[in-house]
């Protein structure tokens, strides 16, 4: 039984990351297909980075979620600790409004929030382009705010709170308090907030489908209407670049955690 | 004091999702009994809802059919997952939760590649004598692009549910006398409950709205009604008509996760975390 969990976890594996494989050894090949491999090349990398259009794509992309993910979570983590105070009722209301967009299909969250800014762009305040980057930034901190509350809740209920008094009694300002023992105490969850915000936000395509205009467009939205001719190599190029990057950033995440469990468990043999 | 402090700082916040989240349903919900001409209010378009009707159901069966699918490939993963070491089972939660993170729309793209009738598993069967099959515009390419793309889903919450079973609980169904098939189904069964109900709800959301899926793997026979919701507002057709159908696939999903909370009954429903 132990050996068949271990050969069907292998396989599931190889399920999830085969057709990425297949676009990273694409992004090496000489052909355009996707299903055959004709000659090793880096080629491909050198186009993107001289395509103007591509690169500018990409960094619209990193500034919207740069942008998105620092103001959810800066706005997530004073919220986080406001609902932590609250009583068990009045938590349990917000807790359900932080649901509402992990819950909702993202198809009917964008489709919303789309009429929502045409409604009052056009129809209230009669401009013709209602949808801009201005709307895509909140329409991506809306998404992003539960993902940093999710992830800053359970560090902050773990955290004792008689170490918050006692910086009190010692004569901290509440911001003090704040800064110098519960922001510590709680940032392996605002990073791992932070970084999934990021990440969501980057690779958020449904939302930003809706809510984008021509004025401002993102990389994968762009990617969407590329698909419709056959896809340029330099954007496989691209998805290896990324990969690399999300790779290097869950990896720092993982430290990150890791590094506040030991400083917990070193905390825990200290006080015993 | 301290309370009024916290509400001073929650504040901002409900009133930020109130207008972002609530407001905007409100708003979905005028357009669908508007008429799209005149801007009075009307119940055409909820008139017309019936003709989709066949669309939402086999959109419905799909997504059924994948998160069917997902739970029975997730489990062994989750159970798995979660009985190594600490360290191990870090790495491997990153190695299931990396995928998410990455493009989806390359990532199916990439099957496309894969099962196209050049593709690469065509080619492969080729080489031992069999093929080209037909794969690609077929309801299993939308099943397998589905079960792809959100399996990922089902085995994080699985594990997190999962690797919280105390392992007395095992051992003491063992000393009772329990074989290892009754443990399964009298304690670890049970005890997954929780991660089985939130993993399929998150499976079957994101499955029942997809219309990228669809279109790049399904034919014209596998329509889904995420489908007909971009068509009407991104080709112009009829936003109100639209805007129906998605307060339509709203309620379905909040009935939906309604059933399951009622059967799980987790109040932060924090699965990701």
């Amino acid at each position: 039984m132990k050996k068949f969990n271990r050969v069907f976890t292998v396989l599931i594996f190889i399920f999830l990351y085969v057709p990425m494989a297949v676009l990273i050894v694409a992004s090496f090949d000489t052909g355009k297909s996707l299903a055959g491999f004709e000659g090793f090349t880096m080629q491909q990398y050198v186009r993107l980075f001289k395509d103007r259009t591509l690169l500018k794509l990409l960094g619209n992309s990193i500034l919207l979620s740069v942008l998105a993910s620092s103001i959810a979570t800066v706005f997530g983590t004073v919220a986080a600790v406001g609902i932590n105070g609250l009583n068990h009722r009045m938590r349990k209301t917000v807790m359900t409004l932080t649901n509402i967009p992990m819950t909702n299909p993202d198809i009917v969250t964008g489709v919303s929030l789309s009429l929502l800014f045409i409604f009052i762009g056009t129809k209230m305040l009669g401009i013709r382009n209602s949808l801009t980057f201005w709307t895509l930034l909140i329409a991506h901190v809306t998404f992003n705010l539960p993902y940093v509350i999710l992830n800053v809740m359970p560090k902050l209920k773990q955290m004792d709170p008689s170490l918050k008094d006692a910086a009190l009694d010692l004569g901290c300002t509440p911001l003090q308090a704040f800064c110098k023992v519960t922001l510590p105490e709680i940032m392996p969850g605002v990073a791992s907030g932070a970084i999934m915000a990021f990440t969501m936000s980057l690779d958020d395509f449904v939302i930003s489908y809706f809510v984008s205009g021509t004025g401002f467009v993102t990389l994968p939205v762009q990617i969407y209407t590329y698909v419709k001719k056959p896809l340029q190599p330099k954007v496989y190029a691209m998805f290896t670049l990324l990969f690399l990057l999300i790779l290097v950033l869950m990896i720092v995440m993982n430290l990150l955690q890791a590094r506040g469990m030991k400083k917990r468990s070193a905390a825990h043999a200290a006080s015993k | 004091m301290k309370k009024t402090k916290s509400v001073l700082l929650t504040t901002p916040y409900i009133l930020w999702m109130v207008a972002f989240t609530l407001i905007p349903l409100g708003v979905v919900a005028y357009y669908a009994l508007t008429d799209p001409a005149t801007g009075e209010f009307s119940l055409t378009n909820i008139r017309e809802l019936g003709m989709y009707l066949p669309v939402l159901g086999s959109s419905i069966w799909y997504s059924l059919v994948s998160s069917a699918i997902c739970l029975l490939l997730g489990y062994p993963v989750a159970y798995y997952i979660a009985h190594r070491s600490p360290l191990v089972q870090k790495f491997l939660y990153m190695l299931v939760m990396l995928p998410m993170c990455m493009s989806f729309l390359l990532r199916t793209l990439a099957w496309v590649g894969l099962l196209q009738d050049t593709g690469i598993i065509n080619r492969l069967l080729g080489l031992i004598g069999i093929g080209p099959v037909t794969l690609i515009r077929t309801p299993g390419a939308v099943i397998l692009g589905m079960v792809y793309n959100y399996l990922p889903y089902m085995v994080l919450p699985l594990y997190s549910t999962i690797v919280k079973i105390d392992h007395r609980l095992v051992e003491a169904a063992q000393d009772l006398g329990c074989n290892s098939r009754k443990v399964f189904s009298k304690v670890i069964l049970p005890l997954s409950m929780p991660g089985i109900l939130s993993g399929v709800t998150m499976v079957f959301v994101p499955a029942v709205s997809t219309f990228y899926i669809s279109q790049k793997l399904g034919g014209t026979d596998t329509v889904m009604i995420g489908d007909v919701i971009e068509r009407q507002f991104k080709q112009g057709s009829n936003p109100n008509l639209g805007a129906a159908l998605s307060l339509v696939l709203m309620i379905l999903v909040f009935v939906c996760t309604g059933i399951m909370n009622r059967f799980g009954g987790d109040e932060e429903g924090g699965v990701i975390a």
